[in-house]
């Protein structure tokens, strides 16, 4: 086992979490990300294996939220998948012996910053960042789009009020600083 | 003297008072006032100083087309020019100054400007500061930017901030007036997402301004009822105090919503405007109309203002401008005028009607006949009448109504270029056909000024937009009067007689222009400046047409209008350019190990939003030219570290990777080995030099691509454009991992070793030579990825670990590498490496290179098909004369060979036409103690050793330069291959 | 402008990167006998028309499809949207 201390994006050695009157923005470190892309030819059996791990294949548009790996759309034949990183360190290594030469796979993890906004206040902080139509969003909704220049993704979760946001990870402190003015603006 | 002019009424709260000062003097009025209804209330007509002649003015409307009370409002840095006092909502405390005057309101010394308005008119600059030229920049032009202008700026930071958002809805519904109220009732029980937006605090629009009533409620209270229950649907957004400023492409419509402009300061963290870009299906424009006044003779006497104001000030905010009143009109609006203000207890002096068959009055006066002219220096005393039989009647009043009929707001209908049509019955302009996609215009602002016709108006037009089946609703009984309006623009025979009265055109300025032949409406608006204010000549534009059309003979339709653009009313610059000021909500990127070196005291440079470290200085160190030399040296002599994690990475898997690589770079990659890593170089179509990195080779089917820091972006675009639009069947995957790795390059004769004690294999030479790539294991069982590839010249590697352990990779890295003295590098030694050792980077990839002119020529395969391939091999880009990539050094070591500078032939002319070439990058090269530099130079790679000038005459730089091999060191590669 | 994506629906325009004429997917065969032209009205000649026009935009912000969008370039009127990788395929694009 190697001695090496993981960060947060944001720098930290524990994870931030900021709580207004109606809102709370929590980054969230425990997620293993690894991308699928379906191989050509392969679409088919690529589409059964991400069913057997989802329960669904994602639609465009759309997240699977499911456990302990849900996963989103991203583009035509590719997906993002998620899981707990405690349990899933090496999650782009076991899909791609599940999913073999059907899909590409590649690492993900590092490349996102994770952010759980959660709060009556959620959509009208939304409404001060994107042009995702929040208030029309419903669970498994999964929109990318624009927060100040960052592109980002906006998972809409089961709890009508808590969306998932995934943004650069270079930019971790960008967006959030973006997040919590758009909390000071509404809460 | 306390709110002298305060009738009985109204919908402001008397409960409560406001304190607010104007010009230093204190007044109080009450919450639902504005500051000019409350300064009415005083007994304060006159609020303002005209632009040009610096005439006394009072407010002209009661509304958001004001030109007149224009005042500075708050102070230090919240001080804000230009707004109307009209719209600002008075709350305790508020001050406000007027604005365009030299000393006080009251003794403006720039009123001198009015006894010279025969010379002042249009076109007067133009005319008068033709000559002599040189006097324009010294004299003329210094005295009138200091005359020009209204309000002045506070020259501070603004303190507050602004917001922008973004909504969605099936139906926006502009303006909250009957129309509106009536077309958000419809559309909001019908279950659509309906927002309604209305630049006012209080919703009603004119219903809150009359006395008619709508079923057995007075229209005001119908509109409060309304409002209540249009609150109670979750599915509608209402927003008071919200301005529609452009309609834009595709349902997309522009709105400021203030708010905080109703305190002196917003909340703690709370904007004091949002910026909403609404995303709408449908939109009903339901803005209503804008009143317009008669032009006579000294029309903009403060007291002297709309009929519908009069109204407005009287029955919303209890305020009359004067106990006594007189009312000009061309319709029956004038009259309802006189009724309202007479049934307040005002006095009524008389109404003027210049039609002949005029409605009587048991109550007052009416008189049919034309006002000639005002008196009154500060503010209105006496109203001059010529009656119908010529005779003359003097009326005193302190306040004059002007009824001149209504103007729909059309504004929005025309902001994708729809152009207006005439009607003959309110002699108005309505929206044409050619509406933006989406729209639908209903009651006054389609040109159906009754109340009756506006709740049908806003029932139909949320019917039609929304697809909704059915009969109209039952709609309550409310008037239905007809207008009667005989067309009437102005008095015969006046001249100086106020059309803009912000501009300050008159008439006479009119006739001039048309006279002197600026005779298309686009040519008066500019030598006139008619309607080129802050108004945009909302109360203007009407009266100017129409005395075009009569002075050219023919009709206002033929004379046509302006065009109407956003945004509709001032729009502070601020609100559009929202959180991004200065360096606030600049995005940036923190590399991996920023925190690391941060703690080090590293000097950061932005690239491409990346914050990089330039340079690590030492306390001991004086100049940045003594850290960047330690630095390169002690990476030559023992070892460097530097963060990469900046270079874009490009993960291309699938079983037509390599085919794909093949395509995108001009160079082969088909037959590189598994766990090889090679150099590429990317062409543009146009065979131009586009991006270079290397590609290496995980696996059969596995590539990780690098590209420069600054196109990480572009390149990716273009590779998914190849992949996309061009070979769509080849199977290859591409996706951005830039920022999932986070990779260091370790540089130097003891890189090995240093990282031999990380790296958990064996990297000795044999077992990963030059240029060979893996995924290893670091420190005991982290996964990670290892390249031989070397920016530097030196032995050297990067390695990468998913980015969560790059600020313990970095601790680890100077840890181990204490022994070798490890030293971190920025950018700029960087930099000096790449330069000592002729490695080609952004300034000779610049957008004019070719693969021949970088000297790679030979690297562009002719066996296959690539991007750029063909048109590389162009004529003008080969055979003779072409620019090749060189070295230089100064014959003079002392002297320096600065980027930019031209190369010239020893003894020849210096000049553009014998131009031999350029340097792209120069540097100290601490290893020579001189320094070098590479560029482009014609024939280059035949000249060398041969001495040239090198020239920058800008700069006054003429050094003599020997041309060299652009490998500075070790031209051979022998420590790269260590 | 509002571009409606085939696979995500109504998009902001701002979400997009803007290239140009969708006749850059007709790339030329560079062993015909006439590549050199082929390639130089290619990567130099366009049509610039006051109307309809098939152009290329990147959902850069999105999906990262690229798309081929007919638009007027005269009212904005956007009248068809297709995934440029179909557009490619149709016209005979392969590997």
């Amino acid at each position: 086992m190697h001695d090496l201390q993981p960060t947060t994006a944001l720098g930290g050695n524990a994870p931030q979490v900021d709580t207004f009157d109606h809102i709370t923005v929590a980054e969230n470190d425990g997620l293993a990300l690894a991308s699928v892309a379906a191989r050509m030819g392969h679409e088919n059996t690529c589409h059964a294996t991400l069913k057997e791990l989802l329960g669904a294949v994602p639609e465009p548009g759309k997240a699977v939220l499911h456990d302990p790996e849900a996963g989103f759309w991203m583009g035509p034949d590719q997906w993002m998948i998620g899981a707990p990183r405690k349990t899933h360190e090496l999650l782009a290594d076991d899909l791609k012996d599940r999913f073999g030469d059907t899909a590409s796979i590649t690492e993900q993890t590092g490349a996102w910053v994770c952010f759980d906004v959660i709060g009556p206040a959620m959509p009208d902080l939304c409404e001060r960042l994107c042009a995702v139509p929040i208030r029309r969003m419903t669970a498994g909704d999964a929109q990318r789009t624009m927060i100040h220049q960052l592109g980002c993704f906006l998972i809409k979760r089961n709890n009508p009020a808590h969306i998932r946001i995934l943004g650069p990870r270079a930019s971790a402190g960008s967006l959030h600083h973006a997040l919590i003015t758009a909390a000071h603006s509404v809460a | 003297m306390t709110q002298v002019n305060r009738l009985p009424g109204g919908q402001i709260d008397r409960t409560q008072s406001c304190k607010f000062t104007f010009d230093g003097k204190a007044y109080t009025g009450h919450p639902g006032d504005t500051l000019a209804s409350a300064l009415l209330a005083n007994g304060v007509r006159l609020m303002g100083r005209s632009f040009k002649y610096h005439r006394p003015r009072g407010p002209l409307t009661a509304g958001s087309e004001e030109p007149n009370a224009l005042v500075e409002l708050r102070d230090g840095a919240r001080q804000e020019p230009n707004t109307r006092a009209t719209t600002v909502e008075l709350y305790d405390g508020l001050l406000a100054k007027s604005q365009n005057r030299v000393g006080s309101l009251r003794f403006d010394l720039l009123a001198i400007n009015d006894r010279f308005s025969n010379v002042l008119t249009a076109g007067f600059y133009y005319k008068t500061f033709m000559w002599p030229a040189a006097l324009w920049e010294k004299l003329y032009e210094p005295i009138i930017r200091k005359a020009a202008g209204l309000g002045s700026l506070s020259l501070k930071d603004d303190p507050d901030v602004y917001d922008k958002g973004f909504l969605h809805c099936d139906l926006l519904i502009i303006g909250a007036g009957p129309t509106g109220l009536m077309a958000a009732l419809t559309a909001g029980r019908a279950g659509a997402d309906v927002i309604l937006a209305d630049e006012d605090f209080a919703l009603g629009g004119r219903l809150n301004s009359e006395t008619l009533t709508i079923g057995d409620q007075s229209g005001a209270d119908w509109a409060a009822e309304v409002v209540g229950e249009l609150a109670t649907l979750p599915n509608v957004r209402i927003m008071p105090r919200t301005t529609v400023i452009g309609a834009f492409d595709h349902g997309v419509y522009g709105a400021v919503e203030r708010v905080s402009d109703h305190m002196y300061a917003p909340d703690a963290g709370k904007p004091r405007q949002v910026l909403w870009r609404i995303y709408t299906q449908k939109t009903i424009l339901a803005a209503g109309a804008t009143e317009r006044p008669i032009a006579f003779e000294n029309n903009d006497r403060p007291g002297i203002m709309l009929g519908g104001a009069l109204r407005t000030y009287a029955n919303r905010f209890a305020v009359t401008a004067d106990k006594r009143v007189a009312i000009f009109t061309n319709n029956d609006d004038g009259h309802r005028t006189a009724a309202d203000l007479h049934a307040k207890g005002v006095r009524i002096s008389a109404v003027v009607d210049i039609r002949p068959d005029v409605p009587r009055s048991l109550d007052y006066e009416v008189l049919h006949g034309e006002l000639v002219n005002t008196k009154g220096r500060l503010g209105l005393t006496f109203a001059e009448v010529r009656l119908a039989d010529g005779t003359m009647r003097t009326l005193e009043c302190g306040a004059l109504g002007l009824s001149g009929g209504w103007n729909p707001n059309i504004h929005m209908t025309c902001h994708q270029r729809g152009r207006p049509l005439w009607n003959d019955d309110i002699a108005a302009f309505v929206p044409g056909a050619d509406l933006p996609a989406g729209m639908v215009v209903a009651g006054a602002a389609n040109g159906n000024l009754s109340t009756t016709g506006a709740l049908q108006g806003g029932a139909a037009a949320a019917k039609q937009a929304l697809g909704l089946k059915g009969r109209l609703p039952k709609l309550p009984q409310a008037e239905d009067a007809p207008v009667n309006l005989k067309p009437f623009w102005y008095v015969e025979g006046c001249s100086r007689a106020w059309l803009d009265q912000q501009n300050d055109v008159t008439v006479k300025d009119v006739k001039l222009s048309h006279q002197e032949g600026f005779r298309s409406v686009e040519h008066l608006k500019r030598y006139t400046t008619l309607g080129m204010a802050t108004d945009q000549g909302k109360t203007s534009n009407m009266g100017g047409l129409a005395i075009m059309a009569e002075l050219a003979g023919k009709t206002i339709p033929e004379v046509g209008t302006t065009i109407f653009r956003p945004p509709y009313t001032p729009t502070a610059i601020g609100v559009l350019g929202g959180r991004h000021r200065g360096q606030e909500f600049h995005p940036k990127r923190l590399t991996p190990s920023h925190k690391w070196a941060e703690a080090q005291g590293a000097v950061f440079v932005e690239v491409g939003n990346w914050l990089r470290a330039q340079w690590f200085p030492q306390a001991s160190e004086t100049h940045w030219r003594e850290t960047v030399d330690r630095e390169v040296l002690a990476t030559r002599n023992s070892v460097g570290v530097c963060d990469v994690t900046t270079l874009g990475k490009v993960d291309v898997q699938g079983t037509d990777a390599a085919g794909f690589l093949n395509k995108v770079y001009c160079n082969g990659f088909a037959k590189l080995a598994v766990g090889k890593t090679r150099y590429g170089l990317m062409l543009r179509e146009d065979g131009i030099a586009m991006d270079d990195g290397t590609a290496a080779r995980l696996a059969e089917d596995h590539f990780v691509v690098t590209t420069t820091t600054a196109n990480a972006l572009p390149v990716y675009r273009h590779m998914e454009f190849v992949r996309q639009c061009l070979f769509p069947d080849m199977d290859v995957q591409v996706i951005s991992t830039t920022e999932a790795w986070a990779q260091y390059a370790v540089a130097g004769p003891n890189s090995r070793k240093l990282l031999s004690q990380i790296v958990d294999q064996d990297i000795s030479n044999d077992a990963f030579p030059f240029m060979a790539c893996g995924n290893i294991t670091i420190c005991g069982g982290l996964r990670a990825r290892l390249f031989r590839i070397s920016f530097s010249g030196e032995l050297a590697y990067e390695i990468a670990v998913p980015t969560a352990y790059g600020d313990a990779l970095i601790r680890k890295i100077m840890e181990a590498g204490a022994q070798y003295d490890v030293t971190p590098y920025g950018t700029e030694a960087l930099g000096v490496m790449r330069i000592e050792k002729g490695h080609a980077a952004g300034n000779e990839l610049n957008g004019t290179t070719t693969a021949l002119n970088l000297g790679m020529g030979r690297m562009v395969s002719k066996k296959k098909d690539s991007v750029g391939s063909t048109l590389s091999e162009r004529e003008g880009l080969n055979g003779e004369g072409q620019l090749y990539q060189v070295g230089f050094k100064p014959i003079d070591p002392k002297d320096p060979v600065p980027a930019g500078a031209h190369l010239m032939n020893a003894d020849g002319p210096v000049d553009a036409a014998h131009d031999q070439g350029y340097v792209t990058s120069a540097c100290y090269s601490p290893h020579l103690d001189h320094a070098i530099a590479i560029g482009f130079l014609k024939n280059g790679a035949d000249r060398m050793g041969e001495h040239m000038r090198l020239v920058s005459p800008l700069t006054g730089v003429d050094v003599k330069v020997e041309i060299t091999s652009a490998h500075f060191i070790d031209p051979e590669g022998e420590r790269l291959r260590a | 402008m509002i571009i409606d994506h085939p696979l995500l629906g109504p998009r902001d325009a701002a979400e997009f990167t803007y290239l140009g004429d969708a006749k850059l997917i007709d790339r030329p065969d560079w062993q015909s006998e006439t590549a050199r032209q082929d390639f130089y009205e290619y990567a130099y000649l366009r049509e610039n028309p006051a109307g309809w026009h098939q152009e290329l935009w990147f959902h850069e912000a999105g999906d990262r499809s690229w798309l081929v969008v007919t638009r007027n370039t005269v009212t904005h009127e956007i009248s068809k949207v297709e995934l440029a990788r179909d557009v490619a395929r149709a016209r005979g694009r392969s590997k």
